[in-house]
């Protein structure tokens, strides 16, 4: 069996301000293998977004730890929910943010923005401003402005939930094949099932706040190809939407009942 | 010819301007060219108006002047070239004074946003100083720095500075959360967050606040000039109203009035220029 990537233990972090303590993860532990794309699902403000906070290092864990291994601690991208390119840069000047700020632009650097542009159908725009492109391009363009960095490990904070549908559908699908076919290991967090299941090998559901994993659902699909589109009509599909959402709404049902 | 290429292949390609469209634009038109006529023609009236009233004897025109007077003194100042020196002098010190305003409260808004707990300190002593009338302070501008430009650009300085600062700050502290924790993830330092983000992001709020602070400065200064001066525009009204140069008061005041447009007309360029170059394409 592969090394872990990525292992959390017992993490513990709490919120705090004048009104009191809020406990966002209790005890939450799990781990990562090399090349696993793994999805976290949960009741919406249940502390996803905290945990990939503290596993990208923005945040300090109150207890617990973090492993990571050499490589990975190297380069952890972050995705997040909006592409947030800047405005006043061009998408080739946007995409070179992250060399720009860690100081790394290279050649070799220049030559991988320019290939992942072709690759990802872009490098036609690559002097236009991002209010020029279209919703799903500019994710692309964010996705190249974090993969230009060659990070080992990518954490994905729902970065599809400020597309339209039709937009998500596309651009999950493009989007997890090219996360696919470059092998890096990758953390997705989302509230939506069947992106989850689609994209992901293994699913973690989170319970309520404070967050702890609640089950771990591996997915094995039998699909012609590995497409996350050819994934919804897998025969399997249908059973694991109804397992994780008999989970989830039992977190749900937990609160309000 | 290279430029209408341009042009032409910016341009969406050109379809037949339906008829609606035409009359909207026309209309459109229409209504631009009637607010220009009526503009113009509101000041014409007041003109004539002013004139007439003091040659029909309604005003006297030793205290209200009139047009024809004020074109007079005008070009006699133009003549012995007291306008240059009087007008250059009031630019000068307007301009000087809105450089370092702008300066300052962006080094100093720059300072707040960097350290949370300053801001706090000061927050109540900034609120203080921008609400006080600046007009208070100058006397004691002029005990410590004499009479002359030092003084009148402090007392230009001091009348914006502090809206300007607190103005920036807000700016600066309302760039978008997320903007900066995508410089945290890419493993940027707080230094590289403002440099990449809050600056480049507040621009639009700190041409905005430029335009505030022209007027200003010009404020400060005319207050300055008035208590501290003895050439430049301030200086010519207090001592055409002491020696009852009415004319000379508000020929004064109407090239304030321009300068006053000319000045805010710079900074608007200046923003439409940026507005241009960002807008894409």
């Amino acid at each position: 069996m592969s090394t872990p990537v990525l292992e959390c233990k017992n993490l513990c972090y709490s919120y705090h301000n004048l009104n009191g303590e809020t406990k966002a993860l209790s005890d939450l532990s799990f781990r990562i293998d090399r090349g696993e794309f793994v999805a976290i699902v949960g009741p919406s403000g249940c502390g996803k977004s905290t945990l990939l906070s503290l596993i990208s290092g923005l945040l300090m864990p109150q207890s617990g730890e973090i492993l990571l291994d050499k490589e990975a601690s190297a380069g952890i991208g972050y995705m997040l929910q909006q592409d947030h390119l800047f405005e006043w840069r061009s998408i080739w000047k946007n995409i070179l943010l992250g060399l720009e700020i860690s100081g790394t632009y290279s050649p070799q650097k220049k030559a991988l923005a320019e290939k992942l542009l072709k690759d990802y159908g872009l490098y036609a725009f690559k002097d236009k401003k991002p209010n020029e492109l279209s919703g799903g391009m500019k994710q692309r363009a964010a996705l190249i402005r974090t993969m230009v960095m060659e990070p080992s490990l990518l954490l994905l904070d729902e970065p599809f939930s400020a597309l339209d549908y039709q937009s998500r559908l596309m651009v999950s699908a493009d989007i997890g094949n090219i996360i696919r076919r470059s092998g890096v290991t990758a953390l997705l967090i989302t509230h939506d099932l069947s992106e989850a299941i689609s994209l992901a090998d293994r699913v973690l559901v989170l319970s309520r706040r404070p967050a702890t994993v609640k089950t771990e659902i591996p997915i094995h699909l039998t699909t012609k190809d590995a497409s996350p589109l050819s994934a919804r009509n897998a025969p399997e599909f249908h059973h694991l939407f109804t397992l994780l959402w008999k989970e989830i709404s039992d977190e749900y049902c937990q609160e309000s009942c | 010819m290279n430029t209408v290429k341009k042009a032409v292949n910016q341009s969406p390609p050109a379809a037949p301007l339906s008829l609606e469209q035409k009359q909207y634009l026309q209309k459109h038109r229409r209504h631009h060219h009637l607010i220009t006529c009526l503009r113009l023609m509101l000041f014409l009236a007041f003109l004539v108006i002013w004139e007439f009233s003091g040659r029909l004897g309604y005003i006297d025109t030793f205290f209200f002047s009139s047009p024809s007077l004020v074109i007079h003194c005008f070009l006699t100042m133009l003549k012995d070239g007291s306008f240059f020196l009087h007008t250059g002098i009031t630019l000068g010190e307007t301009l000087l004074s809105f450089f370092l305003v702008t300066l300052f409260s962006i080094l100093i808004a720059t300072l707040l946003w960097y350290s949370r707990s300053l801001s706090e300190i000061l927050e109540p002593y900034l609120v203080i100083l921008n609400s006080l009338p600046k007009s208070a302070l100058a006397p004691l501008f002029i005990v410590w720095l004499g009479t002359g430009t030092k003084t009148i650009v402090v007392a230009g300085i001091s009348v914006a500075v502090f809206g300007s600062i607190i103005n920036l700050y807000t700016g600066f502290i309302h760039v978008d959360k997320e903007k900066l924790k995508l410089i945290y993830t890419l493993g940027g330092n707080r230094f590289q967050a403002f440099h990449k983000v809050v600056l480049p992001s507040s621009i639009p709020v700190i041409l905005s606040n430029m335009k505030v602070n022209i007027g200003l400065s010009l404020v400060g200064v005319i207050i300055g000039e008035f208590l501290a001066a003895r050439v430049g525009l301030g200086y010519l009204i207090i001592y055409g109203s002491q020696v009852f140069k009415l004319g000379m008061v508000i020929t004064s005041i109407i090239i304030l009035c321009i300068i006053a447009m000319g000045l805010y007309q710079a900074v608007q360029y200046l923003e439409h220029f940026y507005k241009k170059k960002t807008a894409g394409i």
